[in-house]
C-alpha cells in the first residue's frame, strides 16, 4: 500500500494493511526531519514529499520534488531522512526524483506559513487559481516614466503585490532583490520600521 | 574564431575526435540522437553556470553577486537533472560528475554562446539575457515533450527561468537604458555576442529527428518567440539590434572557440588532479 501526500485538506486515514500501517510510521518519522536551512519547517511541511511506498519486507522507498533545482539542501536531505528512518528500525531507504508536476511553494503546509512567519520570513502568496504567480511583479516594459526609471536605477521596486513585513504587518515595503541568502528567497526591507526581511518567492 | 561548419563530423588530423559510442543493436532508433540532444542542453546549462560562479567575489554589489549566484545554482541543478539521464541513455556507466569532470572539450555539447567569457557586467548581462530568453522559450515547449523525464526536467526549470530573464532583460534595460557609459558596454556587448546566437536556432539532423519524435520542441517557433520577447527588450534598453549574422558555429557538435578549454582546465581540475575524489 502506498501513501501519498497529504493535501492541503484534512489528512487522508490509509487502510488497513501491514505496508499502509510501515507508510503511516514513515510519515510520522518525515515529521521530524527538519530543513537543513530552514530548520522550523519539516520536509513534510514544505511539501518536498510527493509518495511513500512500503514493501512488505519493511523497505521504503520516497518520491522528493526538489524545490528549486539547484537546491543544495535536496542532496543534504535525503541523507537526513535515511538517519532518522535508519534510528526507528527501517534498514532500507531509497529515494526517487518527481519532477512532474514540480514543486511549487503551494504546496507549504498552514503550519508551514505559519512557521515561516514567526522566524522572520514572509511566506509565499498562493500561486494557483491567481495571476499572482512569479510573472505577476515581472517587468512589463511599461514606457519610461519617471517612476519606471527611478526604480530601474535603484534595481528595486514597491512591492506590487503587498508583501507584509513579518516584524511590524505593514505592507509598505521594498523588493531589494529577487534573490537571496537561498534559491528560495527574495530580499526585501520594510519601509515603515526599516527592518530588512527575506520572502519566501513564490514558484 | 570561426570553424568549417560543413566539416562537422570529419576527421581532421591532429584533432582528437569526439569519443560516442556506436549505438548497438538493442537500441530504439533514436537513441543516439537523444543523447546528444540531452547533452546540448546539460552542457549549455553546465557551462553556463560555470561562467556565472566565476563572478563570485567580483560582483559590482552584493545584491547581484547573490543572483549571479543563485542563477548558477539553478542552471548547475538542471545540468545535474540532465547528465544523470544522459547517462542513463548513454548507457556506459557514466554518471553526472564523470560526465562533467572527464570529458574533454571536443565531447562537450554546449551553444559556444554560454562558454564565451564575462567581459564587464555588460557581457555577462547580454549573454545572459540571451540565453535565458532562449531557455524560457524552450522550456515552456519541451514541457510537453514526448520524453516524460526531459518534459519533468524542463517543468522545473521553467519556473526559475522565469525569474532568470526577468533579472538579466531587467538589467538590460538598465544599462541600455543608462548612462552614457553603460549604454556604449551594452551596445558593444550585444554587437559582440549578436553572432552566436544563429546557433541556438540552426537546426541539423539531431534537432530534426528530436522534432519528428515529439521530444524537441520545433526551433522556428522558439526562434520567433525569443525574437519578440527580445526585440522588446532591446527597444525599451534603447540599443541597437545588430545585423543577423551569416555564419554559425557549432558548439552542439563539439566544436568550440578556445575558451571551453580554459574554463574546463579550471572547472575539471579538482578531479583530475585527485581521480575519484568526492566530498
Amino acid at each position: 500500500m502506498n501513501a501519498d501526500a497529504p493535501s492541503a485538506g484534512p489528512s487522508v486515514q490509509p487502510p488497513a494493511g501491514r505496508r499502509a500501517v510501515l507508510a503511516a510510521r514513515v510519515w510520522q518519522v518525515l515529521e521530524t526531519v527538519m530543513d537543513p536551512e530552514l530548520p522550523m519547517l519539516s520536509v513534510v511541511d514544505l511539501g518536498m514529499i510527493r509518495r511513500v511506498e512500503a514493501e512488505g519486507d519493511g523497505s521504503i522507498r520516497i518520491g522528493v520534488s526538489p524545490t528549486y533545482s539547484g537546491c543544495p539542501a535536496l542532496r543534504v536531505i535525503p541523507g537526513a531522512i535515511r538517519a532518522a528512518l535508519q534510528a526507528k528500525g527501517f534498514a532500507q531507504v531509497e529515494f526517487y526524483h518527481v519532477l512532474d508536476p514540480p514543486w511549487t511553494s503551494d504546496w507549504i503546509t498552514e503550519r508551514g506559513r505559519a512557521l515561516l512567519h514567526e522566524c522572520g520570513i514572509a511566506p509565499p502568496e498562493r500561486v494557483a487559481g491567481t495571476h499572482r504567480t512569479n510573472e505577476r511583479i515581472a517587468w512589463t516594459g511599461n514606457g519610461r516614466s519617471a517612476a519606471t526609471r527611478e526604480e530601474g536605477a535603484r534595481g528595486r521596486s514597491e512591492s506590487a503585490g503587498g508583501v507584509a513585513c513579518p516584524r511590524c504587518g505593514s505592507t509598505r515595503t521594498e523588493r531589494l532583490s529577487e534573490f537571496g541568502s537561498t534559491p528560495c528567497k527574495a530580499q526585501f526591507r520594510c519601509l515603515a520600521c526599516l527592518e530588512p526581511f527575506e520572502h519566501f518567492k513564490c514558484i | 574564431m570561426q570553424r568549417d561548419a560543413t566539416r562537422a563530423g570529419a576527421p581532421q588530423p591532429g584533432v582528437r575526435q569526439a569519443r560516442m559510442r556506436q549505438p548497438d543493436a538493442t537500441r530504439q532508433p533514436g537513441d543516439a540522437s537523444k543523447l546528444e540532444y540531452v547533452l546540448r542542453l546539460a552542457d549549455t546549462s553546465l557551462i553556463l553556470a560555470q561562467r556565472l560562479g566565476e563572478w563570485i567575489g567580483h560582483a559590482p554589489l552584493l545584491e547581484e553577486e547573490l543572483a549571479l549566484a543563485n542563477i548558477s545554482l539553478d542552471l548547475l541543478g538542471q545540468a545535474r537533472f540532465l547528465l544523470t539521464y544522459a547517462g542513463e541513455l548513454e548507457g556506459r556507466g557514466r554518471d553526472e560528475d564523470a560526465l562533467a569532470f572527464l570529458r574533454t572539450e571536443d565531447e562537450f555539447r554546449n551553444v559556444q554562446l554560454a562558454e564565451q567569457p564575462n567581459g564587464d557586467f555588460a557581457c555577462t548581462i547580454v549573454r545572459q539575457a540571451l540565453l535565458d530568453t532562449f531557455q524560457v522559450e524552450l522550456y515552456e515547449r519541451l514541457q510537453r515533450s514526448s520524453d516524460a523525464r526531459l518534459a519533468g526536467i524542463a517543468a522545473t526549470a521553467l519556473r526559475e527561468s522565469r525569474y532568470h530573464v526577468r533579472y538579466s532583460s531587467g538589467w538590460l534595460v538598465r544599462l541600455g537604458d543608462g548612462t552614457a557609459e553603460s549604454h556604449q558596454r551594452a551596445q558593444a556587448a550585444l554587437d559582440l555576442l549578436w553572432p552566436y546566437t544563429r546557433e541556438l536556432f540552426a537546426a541539423d539532423e539531431v534537432d530534426l529527428a528530436m522534432q519528428s519524435l515529439g521530444v524537441a520542441p520545433h526551433l522556428a517557433e522558439i526562434e520567433a518567440a525569443w525574437n519578440r520577447r527580445l526585440s522588446a527588450v532591446i527597444d525599451e534598453a534603447t540599443l541597437r539590434r545588430p545585423p543577423e549574422p551569416s555564419y554559425s558555429w557549432y558548439g552542439k557538435r563539439g566544436q568550440h572557440s578556445e575558451h571551453l578549454g580554459r574554463l574546463l582546465a579550471t572547472m575539471q581540475y579538482m578531479q583530475r588532479a585527485y581521480p575519484g575524489a568526492c566530498w
